[in-house]
């Protein structure tokens, strides 16, 4: 009687199996979002990814996604509850997530974290960045040409390493081409608040400034210089159909790519965090050269400034390391010696000044 | 230059000082109704929601009022209607708002209007200096000087004003004097509810031509932090929406011009500001607490 019970429980088992093997179940891969995707801006450009990701694997994966996730300590909850209800793969797409998603990440060994933008990693979380300063050089470049007032107004969101970066790799642009133009930065503490962008933006041009760009998500600041007859650049995605005749380009995020390369990574067991010394951003920091940055078409701007931005853009898909000296920062110390240059850590831990070109100082 | 910065702030002065003169009578009726933030983001996504599909910005205006008007309505229905607790009440409209909002403008998201345009006052906008500050605005900024002329002069000046402010200061004796205690104050919500959808109504018409979740960004708790500040005075809700909107702007200003003062700090100025008046106002009766409410945010059962 033992064994007959013995038996039947191990052709059980082995028909659950194979009935399993047969009909394989979709691989689930989950997203947390900042904001309602919208159709623009940073968390938009994520969604678009996810659902490049469902049309490369067909039925081989599912993805879901939880919006309006804030940022800290309640996302935690968040990102739990989504490895609990079995993703394989959690994307975790805001900078603030990264604290609950290695706290999560302990939690949950069996499972794959990719937090992107931020730098902390355990085995099973990876960080994933593009580097999105490439794209701010070539509006540097691009403002310094433009520029009539010498006077460049940039609307920041947070100082964050990536927000820094890309401030001083806009002001090494503009400064490649105009010693003269200067950027002046308001922070206006929030990723997303249409009207105070507005507001900022509006005191950027009552202030000078006749070229605005930006590090926060929404279209207002397009807006304002359309409305007042300004230049500016979008932000994450395409913001044309905000300001056909304002928006000079935009470089937007293509995060499919990098989605698909880990998704495939863990579907074959060959996924890892990618750790190593060149790779301070993580297992991936691509930016123009690999598409993970691509630029929408140079308009409303004059041919041999629109050549210069083809020109500075190629130069940096070529591999042209835009952190190399000589360059001073905007209290005149010196940081980088001609022939000298950064490499990725010192993008993360060192650059905690504003470089020549830049006004004021960075906030805290 | 000095000219720009000033045209900024009283733009982003106006939805403050239609939320806050609509909260102002609710609550010199005796209600407290914390749901401005809410009432201000169905005005905002109606507006928008009715420019972008009739192309007219003129019935923006209308249905952002509309929308106002009926999110108002829910609170009245619970908070007068069965006398439920009006704080609770309150923050459950804002999330409420919040929340069919988002949902109500899901596909708008993305979409840009052309929004109101300025009409420049003939002959007086021309005038040096003064002229472009004060007769350059689009009809809703000159509309926010009216309201709070209104409202000061009903508040002031009429006999339903009075009745408003008696039904706020003692609601039994106003129930004793035969006046519709619940009556009076179901007016006074819905016009607050309508200010606010007035005010949200700003946002995506005038402010910044679009439609985004949650786009008011807490502008719906400074107006009632403005309330406070005003002392239950329509002009001063008037001179405190220009300081808190100079505050903001200055506090951008400052950043473009490198100045050193944290933005944080100015930033929190406004709130600041705000506890100091909420201080002299349990300091000196005569001064600031003669207009208080007295029967502010207490629930009324006619049967006692």
């Amino acid at each position: 009687m033992k064994t007959f019970f013995r038996t039947a429980a191990l052709a059980a088992a082995a028909m659950v199996a194979s009935a399993g093997a047969a009909v394989a179940d979709p691989v689930k891969v989950g997203f947390v979002y900042l904001t309602n995707p919208g159709d623009h801006g940073w968390t938009y450009a994520h969604e678009v990814a996810r659902q490049d990701v469902e049309k490369h694997f067909g039925d081989k994966v599912e993805t879901s996604y939880v919006e309006n996730v804030p940022e800290g300590p309640d996302s935690t909850r968040v990102i739990r509850e989504l490895a609990r209800q079995g993703n394989k793969m959690i994307f975790t797409t805001s900078f603030g997530y990264m604290d609950p998603t290695l706290k999560v990440a302990k939690e949950f060994p069996d499972v794959k974290f990719v937090h992107l933008t931020g730098y902390k990693r355990s085995p099973n979380m990876a960080t994933g960045n593009i580097r999105f300063y490439e794209g701010r050089y070539v509006q540097g470049v691009v403002a310094g040409k433009m520029t009539k007032s010498d006077r460049i107004g940039y609307i920041a969101s947070f100082p964050i390493p990536e927000v820094i970066q890309g401030i001083n790799a806009f002001a090494l642009g503009m400064r490649s081409v105009n010693p003269k133009a200067e950027v002046s930065v308001i922070w206006v503490n929030s990723w997303y608040d249409p009207v105070k962008e507005a507001d900022a933006a509006k005191v950027h041009i009552a202030e000078g400034a006749d070229i605005l760009a930006q590090h926060t998500d929404s279209p207002a600041m397009l807006q304002t210089a359309e409305k007042a007859g300004v230049h500016g650049f979008g932000q994450s995605s395409d913001m044309k159909a905000f300001a056909p005749k304002a928006q000079l380009f935009s470089a937007v995020n293509n995060w499919a790519p990098y989605y698909i390369s880990q998704i495939e990574a863990m579907m074959d067991g060959s996924w890892s965090t990618g750790e190593g010394p060149d790779h301070f951003a993580g297992n991936t920091w691509l930016g123009l050269a690999d598409d993970y940055l691509v630029l929408t078409p140079f308009e409303n701007m004059p041919a041999d400034v629109a050549a210069a931005a083809e020109a500075a853009a190629a130069k940096v898909s070529g591999g042209y390391n835009i952190f190399s000296g000589p360059y001073k920062d905007n209290a005149g110390n010196v940081i980088l010696k001609d022939g000298e240059s950064y490499h990725d850590g010192n993008l993360w831990n060192d650059m905690n000044y504003y470089v020549e070109g830049v006004i004021g100082k960075i906030p805290g | 230059m000095l000219e720009e910065l000033i045209l900024t702030v009283l733009l982003t002065s106006v939805p403050l000082v239609y939320a806050a003169t609509g909260e102002l009578i609710a609550e010199r009726s005796g209600v407290l109704n914390l749901g401005v933030e809410g009432m201000m983001l169905m005005g905002a996504v109606s507006a928008f929601a009715a420019t972008f599909i009739s192309g007219s910005a003129t019935l923006g205006i209308l249905a952002g009022a509309v929308a106002g008007t009926m999110t108002a309505g829910v609170f009245a229905i619970f908070a007068l209607g069965l006398a439920t607790n009006q704080v609770a009440t309150g923050l459950a409209l804002t999330i409420f708002g919040t929340g069919l909002s988002g949902l109500m403008g899901a596909k708008l998201v993305g979409n840009a209007i052309d929004g109101l345009p300025s009409l420049a006052v003939p002959m007086l906008s021309d005038l040096p200096v003064v002229g472009r500050l004060l007769f350059s605005h689009d009809i809703m900024a000159y509309l926010a000087v009216v309201m709070v002329a209104l409202v000061a002069w009903f508040l002031k000046r009429t006999r339903a004003g009075l009745v408003l402010r008696a039904v706020g200061d003692n609601h039994d004796s106003a129930h004793a004097l035969g006046y519709p205690v619940l009556g009076v104050r179901l007016l006074a919500v819905l016009f607050g509810g309508m200010m606010a959808g007035l005010g949200g109504a700003y946002l995506p018409l005038v402010l910044t031509p679009h439609w985004a979740e949650g786009m008011t960004a807490g502008r719906g708790w400074i107006a009632l932090a403005l309330v406070v500040f005003a002392s239950w005075m329509p002009w001063r809700v008037l001179i405190g929406a220009l300081i808190f909107g100079g505050i903001t702007i200055m506090q951008l200003a400052g950043q473009a011009r490198g100045w050193t003062i944290p933005s944080q700090f100015l930033s929190m100025l406004p709130y600041v500001a705000t506890i100091v008046v909420l201080v002299v106002i349990s300091r000196s009766r005569e001064f600031a607490l003669a207009n208080f409410p007295a029967c502010l945010g207490r629930v009324f059962h006619a049967g006692k």
